[in-house]
């Protein structure tokens, strides 16, 4: 693979010679990849190829897997982001996450939304704290099912509603960077447009990282598509072109439906 | 020949081996002769046969041995040695129970003299049933055992009534602790409606004095109300608030901090301290903390401090819970998933944020069932409150002053010498009654604060 037709100017994210080992397999091997700053990218792969594991090395959800090691160099602006000197809580504020299944907290919607800018002090006044909450909100999409009911248990919506509250929850931070790992995978084809239409939207507002098992998911979300397989980064290019011209013989044959 | 219970068993599960081996070797004998597949393997067949001289001959024999000394008895006092006997109380009782023991062997000589013409009748009537009985018992096991051996055939299903008869038996031994409960719930219920029949159940909730006298109950003397207060005050109050923030510091360390080689030791550790005996609590209860206490309570300048304390008994109690809230804290945090955590520290909250703000509060509702249930083993506990809390029944809520609970005050009717008829006496059970109930609600309600929350997480 090349890299002049990966027309990346400005990346906010670059990683370089990365592997990941849980224990002594090593899932990940020798990937380097740069993530745009306007751009959404995306991860695609059969299951286990490793793509999820790289995700969660880019905000170092690693970490809370104790047998996890990870060597190569992962920069955010610049900044490598497993040097000693950088603070994870900040990291993970600045690249924030969304998890396969949604996970709202056993809390009220506001305060499943509230929950990131009170812990890093982001509202000083709750008037503050009201406006963020509603941006996220009104962001996410959700603002017109819930504004009547904040109080409510963030458990009690459906699927797609509890996956666009954990969207809201992750942008109130403000965050840079968005990792979604598979995001409608636990979700009904109508909750998945709606989670589609949200990444369209917003795009350019920050930078997009989505793993998902659903190619045509990838062809309709992402600018940019990495193919994983067996821990390896295949190829990563223009999602238009991975999917009309492949240039390796194995992401032909997955994105045909060959294998995966 | 002497009626043996325990050898007479021992005969007959010989000869349910002997009905295992040939009920066996049928099956296999008529398999290969008819040239016939069985339906069932050899075993399973010798199962059927030993099962069948066993349990009838088993249940004759328990039957037996608990009627049968009735029958003797009966025997006995129809002899003409018999009609020279006191009419009732106890020296008939002494003289024929001297009697038996002689024509039983269990020693050599009457002590009574009164007794020696009964020994030849007791003898007499012993040897007789016990001959009956064995014969019968015989006959049983012989009956069962042809009736099995008879049915073996090669088609004969004698798996599925085997596993039928172990299915019955497991049952009945699910339901033996069940009806035990039952049988003291109901024990405890008859003498409770013995002793309301002389004090109003009124007067024993709500009243505020506990002066318990011997003899016909004296109006307001029997007012549970301090020992109420006691054992919550004890039990509820005090231990908890030693046991919960302990307990679930413990769990919130080991669930999230601890590296597994420590996990691995101080989890058991803290198993061991939920078995050590309660009567040690209670020594290191009276005999050390509470002097300790008293020592405090005198330098501070607390009045009427007594080295019988409230405080002594909650603190020890408290730290017996801390193990039973640990785990079922432990239990409760491990059980919130570990998305919930994960989604959390990507928001780049730190895992103290994350457990105080998110685990906890998922966690509460198992947590809560826990600490229900710590609070009705707390208040039903005994040995710490009767050596550490004292036995006057005080209505105080300075912790360092002597209070009683009801569990002390159960052991107190009960113990010397006490007609088993006096209302005072009646009283432990009806106490005893409140305590189960109480404890009984206690934990109907944790364990379905339990169940609701385990089933929202699945």
């Amino acid at each position: 693979m090349t890299q002049e037709d990966l027309t990346i100017t400005d990346p906010k994210m670059k990683a370089h010679g990365v592997n990941v080992f849980y224990g002594e397999k090593q899932a990940i091997k020798d990937v380097s990849i740069d993530v745009g700053t306007d751009l959404v990218t995306a991860f695609i792969g059969p299951s286990g190829c490793g793509k999820s594991t790289f995700l969660r090395s880019l905000n170092r959800m690693n970490d809370t897997v104790a047998s996890a090691r990870v060597t190569g160099q992962i920069e955010l602006d610049g900044e490598d982001i497993y040097a000693p000197s950088m603070d994870v809580v900040q990291l993970r504020a600045r690249v924030g996450m969304v998890f396969q299944k949604p996970n709202p907290f056993p809390k009220s919607i506001y305060d499943n939304v509230g929950y990131g800018p009170r812990i890093h002090g982001l509202a000083p006044s709750k008037a503050d704290l009201d406006v963020i909450v509603e941006r996220a909100l009104v962001r996410a999409g959700l603002w017109d099912e819930v504004k009547d009911r904040l109080g409510e248990s963030g458990t009690a919506l459906s699927g797609g509603q509890q996956q666009r509250l954990c969207i809201a929850r992750a942008i109130a931070v403000d965050p840079e960077v968005i990792l979604m790992d598979e995001p409608c995978s636990a979700l009904d084809p109508i909750a998945t447009a709606k989670i589609e239409e949200l990444i369209h939207e917003l795009r350019g507002k920050y930078a997009i990282v989505i793993v998902t098992h659903n190619m045509q998911q990838a062809a309709r979300v992402s600018q940019r598509t990495a193919f994983f397989h067996l821990g390896t980064l295949v190829e990563y290019g223009k999602t238009t072109d991975i999917f009309t011209n492949p240039r390796q013989e194995r992401t032909k044959d997955y994105i045909t439906g060959r294998y995966g | 020949m002497t009626f043996n219970a325990a050898a007479l068993l021992l005969l007959i599960a010989g000869l349910a081996l002997i009905g295992w081996l040939a009920g066996r070797a049928r099956s296999s004998l008529l398999a290969g002769r008819a040239g016939a597949k069985l339906h069932s393997r050899p075993q399973y067949h010798g199962w059927y046969v030993a099962l069948w001289l066993f349990a009838p001959a088993a249940i004759f024999l328990a039957v037996w041995s608990s009627v049968s000394p009735a029958l003797i008895t009966n025997q006995v006092l129809t002899s003409e040695a018999a009609e020279s006997l006191p009419a009732f109380g106890f020296e008939r009782g002494a003289i024929l129970s001297d009697a038996r023991s002689v024509a039983q062997g269990e020693q050599a000589d009457v002590r009574l003299p009164a007794a020696a013409p009964l020994v030849k009748p007791y003898a007499d009537a012993s040897h007789k049933y016990a001959w009956i009985g064995i014969a019968a018992m015989l006959a049983l096991a012989l009956a069962g055992g042809l009736y099995a051996f008879t049915r073996i055939h090669p088609d004969f299903r004698a798996r599925s009534r085997v596993e039928k008869i172990v299915m019955a038996v497991l049952l009945l031994a699910s339901l033996v602790a069940i009806l035990t409960t039952f049988g003291i719930v109901l024990s405890l219920l008859f003498e409770s409606i013995r002793f309301f029949r002389l004090v109003s159940p009124a007067e024993l909730l709500f009243g505020t004095t506990w002066a318990p006298t011997s003899g016909a109950p004296q109006p307001d003397t029997f007012g549970g109300i301090p020992l109420f207060w006691g054992t919550v005050l004890i039990g509820a109050i005090i231990a908890m608030i030693v046991a919960i923030p302990i307990g679930m510091m413990t769990a919130v360390y080991l669930t999230q901090y601890a590296a597994p080689a420590v996990r691995k030791w101080v989890k058991p550790l803290l198993e061991i301290l939920a078995g050590v005996p309660t009567v040690v609590y209670g020594y290191f209860a009276a005999l050390t903390v509470a002097p300790a206490l008293r020592e405090f309570a005198v330098m501070i300048g607390i009045p009427n401090a007594s080295t019988e304390s409230a405080l002594a008994a909650g603190i020890v109690m408290g730290v017996m819970i801390i193990p039973f809230v640990s785990s079922m804290a432990d239990d409760s945090i491990n059980a919130v998933p570990q998305a919930m955590r994960d989604g959390s520290l990507a928001l780049g909250a730190t895992p103290n944020e994350t457990i105080r703000q998110v685990l906890i509060p998922a966690a509460l509702p198992g947590v809560m069932g826990g600490i229900l249930l710590a609070v009705s083993r707390a208040i039903g506990e005994t040995m710490i409150v009767v050596m550490a809390a004292g036995l006057s029944a005080n209505m105080t809520a300075n912790p360092f002053a002597s209070v009683t609970t009801v569990t002390a005050q159960i052991v107190k009717l009960l113990t010397g010498d006490q007609e088993f008829d006096s209302a005072k006496t009646l009283a432990a059970f009806a106490l005893g009654l409140v305590l189960f109930i109480v404890t009984l609600l206690l934990n109907i309600v944790a364990l379905r604060i339990v169940k609701k929350y385990r089933e929202a997480y699945e």
